[in-house]
Parts: C-alpha cells; structure tokens; sequence
C-alpha cells in the first residue's frame, strides 16, 4: 500500500511504514527506551519519540494533533501507577487519556491506533516487545486517513439515531 | 531568524555503523533556520565540544542541535558546552539518534531517515526555546527536628555541630523517646539510659541547640528554605527556667496512683512527675487532669515546698512562630498494645505482657526495680514463655510486615532474664530468627547455647489459664509435634506500629505516608533520608520499624542532607518549571488541585486593564519540579512548562507525524 501524500522522508513509490508517535515520560519509559538500547534490543524504526517530563504533561490535544498531522498511530507511555517520578502526574494521565480514548472512538479513531503503556526504567525488553508489536498491528491496521474515517463514524452517527 | 547550529556525532561506530551520519548532517543544512551543520567522530569529547563552541562564536548561532548519544547522557555535558561559549544552557536540544535509534535498527536507510526526522523535530523545539535562568531564593539556615527520641537527637547533634541553629521539639516532658525506656540493647549489652543520658545532655547543653519539651508541632507554612512553624508548648505548670530539679515537688505530691506512661501503665507517678529520674530537662509537668489543685482547688503542697517558687498553677499554653529552613522529621514509632490476637489474652489475663512492658520490669529504674516479677501476684515466675511474631507478619490482622526488631530484642531479654533468674525456664516460639545485623546472628546462637533458652519453631494457637498459670498451646513443626506449655510469665513481641497521630502530622507537613501510616521516603533505596516535599527528611521509626544503630544511622543521613542544603548561600530554583500567564488566567485554580507538590498559590492582583483585583495561580518557584500535570490540566491554556510549552511540544510533534 502506498500513501498519497508525501513526506520528507517517503515518495509515492516507496513503501508505507507505519508512522508512530510516541510520547514517553522522561523519567520511566525515555530510560527505559534507552536501556532497550543499551541492550541493543532490536525494534522496528516506525516510533519516533518526544520526551515530556511526565506523563502528566501530556494534553490530549499533542494525540491528535499527531494523528491530524499524519501519523497512523500514537505510543503514550510513563511510570507505572504508583511510581510516578512527581508522585502523582501519571495517575492524571491515566484518567484524561482513559476518558479521551472514548472520545477518539468516537471521532472514528480506533483504540487500537492509541496504546498507553506503563513502562518503568527497568523495562527495557518491554519497551522493545511495546515498540514491536505496535508497529506490526498497525502495518496490518494499514494507513490511518483521517477523512474518511471520521467521514464513517460521522456518518455511523447519523445512522444510529 | 534563526540561526540553528547542526552537530552530527558518530560515536564512533555506536551511530556511524547504522546512521549515515554526513547525510544527516546534510539534510540539516537544508532544514529551515539551520545556518551550519556538521557532523564529528565524539562531540562530547574535548576538541568535539570546542567545534561546538568555534561554530557559535563563528557562525554567530543562537540555538544548537546536537545528534549523539542520549540526552540522559550528556545533556549537562553539552548545556555546560553552550554556556561557557556565551549562549543560554536552555538553547540547546538534544536528538537520540543513538540509544533510540542506530542502536536499535538494523536497516541503514530506515535508521538514517529516523535520524533526520529526530533532528528535525529537535530543530523545530530549539527555534521554540527561550533562554531560562535560575532564581536565587533566600534560605534560613535554621533546622526544627521533630521528636528528641535518639534519632531526633543525633540528627540535632550533627547538624549542631556543623554550625547551625537547631530546634528541638518534643512533646513529652522529657527528650529520650523509647530507647530510654530499654534496659540493655542488643547484641553489645549496653544499658540504653547509659548511652543514651549523655546524648541527652548534649544535645540540651550545645550552644546551638534549643530544645522545647512538652510541645507539639502546631502549624507549617511555607517551603524548603522558608519554612514558618507555629510550636505549642503546652503549659508545665512550673517556671523551667528557676526549677533546679531538686524533687521536692514530686516526692510531696499527695497523688500517687496515676499510671505512668513511661512504665507503660504497670506502675504508678505523682500528678507532678518527671517521665524517668534521667529526664532532660530535669523540670516536672503537672498532669493537670490528676493534679487535685487543678482538678478541686484543693492542695498546692508542691507549691508550699518548692524552695524556688517555681509551680505556677496560672500557667498557660504558649503559641509561637519560628523561621526555618529545614525539618526532620523523628517522631518515632509506637508498640502495639498485645491484643491483636484475643487468642493470647492479652488485658484479659494479666501475665500476658507485651515485650515493652517485660523491658520496664527488667529495668532497675523500672515499677519492680529490676526483678522479673509476675503482675498478677509480684511473685517471680519459674516457667517465662516468649512469643514472637505476635502480630507482624499477619496480613489478617493489618500488619503484613516484620517489625524487624523482636527477634533481637527477645533473644536479649531472655539473656537477661536467666542473667538474673538462672533457674528459670525459658522456651520462645518463633516463625524464624531475623538476626541479619553485626553479631546479631552470634548473639542469638549465644542465648541458645549459652543460656538455655529452648526456641520452638512454631506459633502458639492458644493463651489459657490453668489454676495460677498460663497454659501456652502450640506447635514443634520441626518435631511435627503439638507442644504445651505451663507458663507462668508471656511476653508477646507485639508489633512496631506507626504513630497513632502520624497521619495527622503528614497532613501539617505535606508528607505522604503508606498504608501503615509510616511517612513515605522519596525513594526507597535511593533516597531513604528525603521525602518529596523539598526541605523536610526523615529519620528514624517514623519511617520504618528499625533498630538503634539503623536510627542513628537514618538520623546522620537526614543531618547530612540539611546540612548540605545549608551550605549553599541561597537556593537555586529549577528552571525548567511552570509559569503562569497572568493575563489569561481565570483563576479556576484546577492546576493548584492537581499539583502533586502544592506548589501552586493562590494570589491576588489588580487587572492592570480594569483594576479590579481579581485571583489568579501563581507558581512557587523553590518547590515547583516541573512535571507538567498543571498544563494538561489548564483549561485556559494559560499555565505552561517552561522548556515544555505546548508551542515547543507540537512543533517536534507536527514534524515526527509527517
């Protein structure tokens, strides 16, 4: 499958990759990306990372603003519930994101295109096997266009009243 | 416009194997804003770092990219690096194409074009950056350590002695805390009040130390470096500073039957009393619910016979407000009461006693003065039976956890028990021997071999009696036997429990605490002596059940850590933090709700459109660590991160999704 649109890195003749956002809290999964590459755990290249200092930071407007822009899935991930590097920012995030996967299905994003994760510093296999099988279901999910899928749920509503 | 400066770093094979590093380079001189880009073998290594540098300086730049390893790494390394070349630390951005990328992938050309999508987004971020500086804040460098038992008391030597001013504050009538209470401590034998009295002494004699007993903590405002405490003495009754402890009141006192405390209830005091006849200071309260002049107007023999005219029966509590930089938290533990197991009896039969009890009847200074006798009938007991693990480690009863410190202490009090009554017939049941301490395990060996003490592994089902004595039913589990035996004389090792007012306390002080009420460390290796509110430590049982050597240790640490924000001159805040926008601010307050910190206040100001005062959020900038919760949760968008603004964020956000 290839997209239509072009990108810095992708012409019309190159083949899709699945373009995955990952925004990872700096103190657990950032280290334990890092340690994956101590390891030298090898992963799928498809994830490309911005780093917040907590997981709490992150405002549901930064997911969809990375599915507006183009990307076919997106990776939360942080500290596990209880070990939040600032105590308590990851069980906001934990709830704002819940409620907000909801609100992404219902605008015709599907949950399988937004994972959240609670991977610690020590999770370096994790972070890789994450990394992995993200990319592998969302090659199968194939590429996300916007349009025409908020173009069916628009119209799934219509129909269900 | 900007002029962004590109630096490639190979690792040398680390990235150069898999990322095409003069591509990246290349394509970074055709990112929009990027003046000068090149790529090197080690950029964090010295003439690496002096490219960076020349390259500033030459090509005039105002922000840098440097693609290298991550920034968990170097990103100090290379803040420093920009810096000594005159540009701001904060105008530097880091790209992990090495970690997180030639690490990791295999395919060249997929890894070299991640690695230029990685630089780009961090070209995108740096553009948004804006120079950020540190605050100084001023800081008192004064400490107020809460509770005198021996962790409170060494932490206020030590940070004493290092020059600063300390205040002690204890709310019983005396410093000395539970140790005091201890006849010999385990494995060396030493008498605690021995040890103990002339820290005692110590601490209530160093110039820089000024101890304030019977008083409680009232209030906290403030933060790390500037905190305002309100302290509660409670009214004694007698004038402390004419008092020369000379006895007369508390021998005279005509109320002799109230339960001491410090006996754990098993003897009696006067209504004037002194805890222990060591006490620091030797200065009597008055339990004004005892006293009969308090209670009926009747008496005032203490006052008749003080030669100095000290007893002010007028006397009131005294609230009053102190500036300090720090506090350490040392208020210590409590000792379950023995009736967590009603199978054992405790307060129904009245030879059942818990092992703080034992050690207040072992003690010379204690209600038998030193002889093991039996509460019921004062008579010493042929047949003592100690159980361990009475309590502890019972999920079922809410005490999951060891309180690490019986095993010890009831191998120590059955060495001094046969010391003194040799004839006596000594079993413990127990579950295991914890005896992981120096020559602890040789000290337990020691009571079993040399003193006779028969242990028997297994937990004791049922306490009853039988005539005059207490018939303990249990197990051998090592012979698979059922065991009985007639005891005259049980100690149950109750368990090490948090204050009872501990969670009170955390509430004043900001602190966490767990499910057991134990106040929680900012990390439990890493950070044993801290918590996660800036300028208070911990030491001693208040956060854990421990032993002496362990709490004089925990109580070093806490002084080490005061000591060590004292030695700056003033504080320098972190300054990546939040910032609020106080022109679009509502004052809805939802990110002082959300901050883990509370470093979030609320404050008034004059509209300076309008002049109507109205409220807005304001940021303490000494406690602030910069997490962020407040600016996903601001509905305003008007509180941010800075270094994390969501301006920065989407930028590198908008690049990676292409």
């Amino acid at each position: 499958m290839t997209k239509t649109t072009t990108s810095a890195t992708q012409t019309a003749t190159t083949p899709w990759e699945p373009k995955i956002v990952g925004i990872l809290c700096y103190w657990c999964t950032y280290a334990g990306a890092d340690l994956a590459g101590s390891s030298r755990l090898k992963q799928a290249p498809n994830v490309r990372v911005v780093r917040v200092p907590c997981s709490g930071r992150i405002d549901p407007l930064f997911v969809l603003r990375a599915f507006a822009r183009g990307a076919d899935a997106v990776l939360v991930s942080g500290c596990h519930p209880g070990d939040c590097h600032y105590s308590k920012g990851n069980y906001y995030c934990r709830r704002r994101l819940s409620v907000f996967k909801r609100l992404l299905e219902f605008i015709g994003i599907p949950k399988e295109r937004f994972r959240v994760h609670w991977i610690s510093a020590a999770e370096g296999q994790q972070f890789a096997q994450v990394v992995n099988t993200m990319t592998e279901e969302v090659r199968r999910l194939g590429p996300f266009r916007w349009q025409e899928a908020a173009g069916a749920a628009a119209q799934q509503g219509i129909a269900g009243r | 416009m900007a002029r962004t400066g590109v630096f490639v770093c190979h690792c040398g094979t680390n990235i150069a194997k898999t990322v095409v590093c003069e591509q990246v380079a290349q394509a970074a001189r055709a990112m929009p804003g990027v003046v000068y880009a090149t790529d090197y073998r080690y950029i964090c290594s010295a003439p690496g770092q002096q490219l960076i540098q020349e390259a500033i300086r030459d090509q005039n730049l105002d922000s840098v990219v440097v693609a290298s390893c991550s920034p968990r790494l170097h990103e100090p390394t290379f803040r420093r690096c920009v810096e000594e070349a005159g540009l701001n630390p904060y105008l530097m951005e880091m790209a992990n194409i090495r970690e997180q990328c030639s690490w990791v992938h295999d395919d060249q050309a997929l890894a070299t074009a991640k690695a230029i999508a990685l630089v780009r987004a961090a070209v995108a971020k740096v553009q948004r950056n804006e120079p950020l500086f540190s605050e100084q804040l001023p800081l008192t460098k004064r400490a107020l350590v809460l509770g005198g038992g021996i962790a409170g008391i060494q932490a206020a030597l030590d940070i004493a002695d290092a020059g600063y001013e300390v205040l002690l504050v204890e709310r019983s009538p005396s410093i000395g805390g539970h140790m005091a209470q201890f006849d010999k401590t385990f494995p060396t034998l030493d008498c605690a009040a021995c040890i103990l009295t002339p820290k005692m002494v110590d601490a209530a004699s160093h110039p820089n130390i000024r101890l304030l007993t019977w008083s409680e903590l009232e209030s906290v405002q403030g933060y790390v470096g500037n905190f305002e405490v309100t302290i509660r003495q409670k009214a004694r009754y007698v004038d402390a500073e004419l008092c020369i402890g000379c006895a007369e009141c508390w021998v005279r006192c005509p109320v002799k039957n109230v339960p001491a405390e410090f006996d754990e209830g098993l003897g009696p005091r006067t209504a004037i009393y002194v805890p222990f006849p060591q006490a620091v200071p030797l200065v009597p309260v008055i339990d004004k619910e005892h006293c009969r002049y308090l209670t009926e107007g009747k008496c005032g023999v203490c006052a008749k016979r003080c030669p100095k005219d000290c007893i002010r029966y007028d006397d009131e509590d005294k609230l009053s407000t102190e500036q300090v930089g720090a506090l350490v938290v040392a208020t210590g533990f409590d000792v379950e009461k023995g009736a967590l197991y009603g199978e054992y009896g405790y307060g129904q039969y009245e030879n059942v006693i818990t092992g703080l009890e034992f050690e207040r009847l072992v003690n010379l200074s204690g209600p038998t003065e030193g002889k093991v006798l039996r509460p019921s009938d004062q008579q010493p007991p042929q047949t003592v039976v100690f159980v361990q693990c009475a309590g502890s480690r019972d999920p079922a009863k809410g005490v999951p956890y060891c309180s690490r410190v019986c095993c010890m202490y009831t191998a120590k009090q059955v060495l001094l028990l046969k010391e003194k009554h040799p004839e006596t017939d000594v079993y413990v049941f127990y579950l295991d021997i914890r005896a992981g301490g120096k020559n602890y395990e040789e000290f337990v060996q020691r009571v079993q071999d040399e003193f006779g003490a028969k242990y028997i592994r297994g937990r004791p089902s049922a306490i009853f009696p039988s005539g005059d004595k207490l018939v303990v039913r249990g197990a051998d589990t090592m012979l698979g036997l059922p065991v009985e035996v007639e005891a005259d004389l049980v100690v149950l090792a109750s368990p090490i429990l948090a204050r009872e007012d501990a969670k009170d306390v955390a509430r004043k002080l900001g602190l966490d605490t767990d499910q057991h009420s134990f106040f929680t460390e900012a990390h439990p290796k890493l950070r044993p002596a801290e918590t996660l509110t800036a300028g208070v430590y911990l030491a001693g049982g208040c956060q854990f059940a421990k032993d002496i050597p362990d709490a004089v240790a925990s109580a070093g640490a806490a002084a080490a850590k005061v000591v060590g924000l004292f030695a700056k001159d003033s504080l320098e805040s972190e300054p990546m933090i939040a910032e609020v926008d106080e022109a679009s601010c509502v004052g809805c307050l939802n990110c002082l709700e959300v901050c883990p910190f509370t470093a979030i206040e609320e404050k008034q100001i004059e509209d300076p459109r309008t002049k109507q005062v109205r409220t807005v959020a304001s940021v303490n900038a000494a406690i602030c660590e910069g997490c962020g919760t407040c600016a996903a949760a601001c509905p305003s968008k008007c509180i941010t991160v800075k270094g994390f603004k969501d301006s920065q964020l989407l930028a590198a956000i908008d690049i990676l999704a292409v």
